[in-house]
């Protein structure tokens, strides 16, 4: 693995930083009814997506995931005006504004979304791996789902047949302790969601998702068994700090349970060792953070001055086909 | 011209597509070594090896999104469904990825994919395997459905639906697997959406597709001897549906007739109504009338399962309803 080093801390918590203003930002336009929607944030699970692009191959390596979605493309690498002006609905968004918030997707970084049905993109995720062991490829697909998504018949048909076709897949359950508001203890007689893999006979196991070294050492160790062996299954517990989206009373759950998990937030835990290591000066710190706030600034004014689609494009991209008839719906 | 047998066009489609481009492979249950639930992938296997060539274990729902999931990677793949009631297990695959992923992604990944297999009834299979979901997949935009009832059109419309950058639905039926049909040496390629009429008549337009079709043509004969004059009008695509052809007839013989194996409520024969009641008003002598399977569901019993399936009288009887003879 690439080592961990001063650059790599203070890479994760600009970026970490970034993630969760981001989405800070997303929360409050979306109370000025700019975004609309369902809004699922990622806040508090920062450690997850910093310690696994640390372990890919950025060059060649893939990602899919749910609905909770908009730091992972960005974080590989796509502009993050970008994918703020998809939730805008705005041409100028990843999908121009035909997805929105549960469905961004960047083929040119390789994020194959995105996507709104718990589960669906299970199957997906080994399916690119699949492509990828068909053409002789090396690259790894990370798959990535919720503690929800794990109940699904999906993960099982997919876990069977990823381990007997032995594909390139690391699958990444985020168990951020909630399945909208049913918690992972009331949907399973047991909370060890890593232990479905063995199973499989597929190597499987726990990590602590709080804390981006110790996941960037578990999903390097998984990504290159998958490179050569097949599939891996880490269980990254996590912790959201937000509703399961905007709607969400979080009766489910206590104000204190949440404060517990915030004094061991994944950028204090990064801040803690940059000032401890001295890898950067308080000045130089708030220069990341002015740095961090005029960039989610830059995104909001993209997204506001972006014009919306043409309305002929709704009939542009659902056919490869060019002509295809659609039905007239209306006089 | 030689003549073969429908489970061989479709063998013949997909063989010779996978020789022309390496990203094509077949994958389902029993496909492999078993040659294929009703042989249609014969000989396959030993062709172009188990990469190519994939049995699945029984996980519709799985195999349908690993196949998806590899055509936006890059791959064509065919997926063969025993039967497209099994389908059912793996329909949100389907709807929710295979038809979306397009326009849900701005146009940045399609997803070049066949879903094959039989649909509808095929004796006394119960109510579970008798179905047909025509009409379900064809409601659904991002889509394209196909139902040959020919071998020489399920060669063609196959080879064309595996070339096509789109999802399609091509479904086929346990029943016409051993019809024998002529289908010339060397390639040809039908389009999509395009109907065919395969049997010219002056007096009413009978439109349908797939094995129920027969019923239309035993019903053409009996009433050509009752100087009835049919013309039929074979789909052979769903979706996109061929308006043109099936308007163009109605306007020469001011009577139609759809003939469908699938329940009525909402069905092709509604769609088909709608757009002829829209475009050709005018044109029509009679109301139109529309055969379909009874609104239950398909059961075991000989004498039940005759009362529920369309057949060539009540053919006869709506057609004579239309020309308002006894």
């Amino acid at each position: 693995m690439k080592e961990i080093t001063k650059e790599t801390y203070l890479k994760w918590y600009k970026d970490m930083l970034f993630w969760r203003k981001f989405e800070d930002k997303l929360a409050a336009v979306y109370i000025q009814q700019k975004v609309r929607g369902f809004l699922h944030l990622y806040n508090g699970q920062e450690a997850v997506l910093a310690g696994a692009l640390h372990a890919m191959d950025l060059t060649k390596d893939k990602m899919i995931t749910a609905y909770r979605n908009h730091v992972q493309p960005i974080g590989m690498g796509v502009d993050p005006k970008r994918v703020m002006a998809e939730l805008y609905g705005k041409e100028t968004g990843t999908s121009h504004g035909m997805g929105g918030s549960m469905h961004i997707f960047s083929k040119e970084h390789r994020f194959y979304g995105g996507h709104g049905i718990v589960g669906g993109q299970i199957p997906l995720g080994a399916g690119i791996a699949f492509a990828d062991k068909y053409k002789g490829s090396d690259a790894v697909t990370l798959t990535c789902f919720g503690d929800g998504a794990a109940r699904q018949g999906s993960l099982h048909e997919t876990f069977n047949m990823a381990m007997l076709w032995k594909l390139p897949v690391v699958f990444v359950v985020e168990n951020n302790g909630y399945a909208m508001g049913t918690s992972v203890k009331r949907t399973a007689n047991h909370e060890d969601i890593w232990k479905l893999g063995l199973g499989y006979d597929m190597p499987s196991k726990p990590v602590d998702g709080m804390n981006p070294v110790k996941v960037a050492e578990a999903m390097y160790e998984a990504i290159e068994h998958a490179r050569k062996d097949g599939p891996y299954f880490l269980e990254v517990k996590t912790y959201r700090y937000r509703g399961h989206s905007m709607s969400d009373a979080q009766s489910y759950r206590t104000k204190d349970e949440v404060a517990e998990y915030k004094k061991i937030d994944p950028i204090t835990q990064v801040l803690d060792v940059i000032k401890k290591e001295n890898y950067a000066t308080d000045d130089e710190i708030k220069a990341i953070n002015k740095e961090v706030k005029d960039k989610v600034d830059e995104c909001e004014k993209f997204a506001e001055e972006s014009p919306y689609p043409n309305k002929q494009l709704l009939y542009d991209v659902v056919y490869e086909q060019e002509d295809y008839p659609f039905l007239k719906h209306r006089l | 011209m030689r003549t073969i047998q429908f489970r061989e066009a479709i063998c013949e489609a997909m063989s010779e597509e996978m020789r022309r481009d390496e990203s094509i492979f077949l994958m389902g249950e029993e496909v492999a070594e078993y040659n294929g639930a009703y042989k249609a992938s014969k000989g396959m296997l030993d062709e172009f090896g188990p990469k190519r060539v994939i049995d699945t274990p029984i996980a519709e729902l799985g195999f349908a999104g690993i196949a998806i999931g590899s055509a936006m990677n890059g791959n064509r793949p065919i997926v063969e469904y025993m039967t497209f009631n099994f389908s059912l297990v793996g329909i949100d695959q389907i709807i929710n990825n295979a038809a979306k992923i397009r326009q849900m992604s701005g146009g940045q990944f399609n997803c070049p994919i066949v879903f094959r297999g039989p649909t509808a009834s095929a004796g006394q299979l119960g109510a579970t395997h008798s179905q047909a979901f025509e009409n379900w997949y064809a409601n659904t935009p991002g889509l394209k459905v196909i139902v040959p009832s020919t071998p020489y059109d399920a060669k063609g419309l196959l080879k064309a639906a595996i070339r096509d950058d789109d999802p399609v639905i091509f479904m086929e039926s346990e029943q016409m697997y051993g019809d024998k049909g002529e289908v010339p040496e060397g390639e040809y390629v039908l389009p999509i959406g395009v109907a065919e009429i395969k049997r010219e008549g002056t007096d009413v337009t009978i439109v349908s597709f797939g094995k129920i079709i027969k019923e239309a043509f035993k019903a053409a004969e009996i009433l050509e001897k009752e100087n009835i004059s049919v013309e039929i009008v074979d789909l052979r695509t769903v979706r996109p549906m061929d308006h043109d052809t099936i308007l163009k007839s109605v306007k020469k013989t001011n009577r139609l007739v759809i003939l469908e194996e699938a329940w009525p409520f909402a069905s092709v024969a509604s769609e088909i109504t709608y757009q002829v009641q829209e475009q050709a008003f005018d044109f029509l002598d009679a109301p139109i009338q529309r055969i379909t399977t009874a609104d239950t569901p398909a059961a075991y019993s000989p004498v039940l399962l005759e009362e529920w399936l369309p057949n060539a009288n009540d053919v006869v009887k709506a057609v004579k309803s239309v020309m308002y003879v006894k």
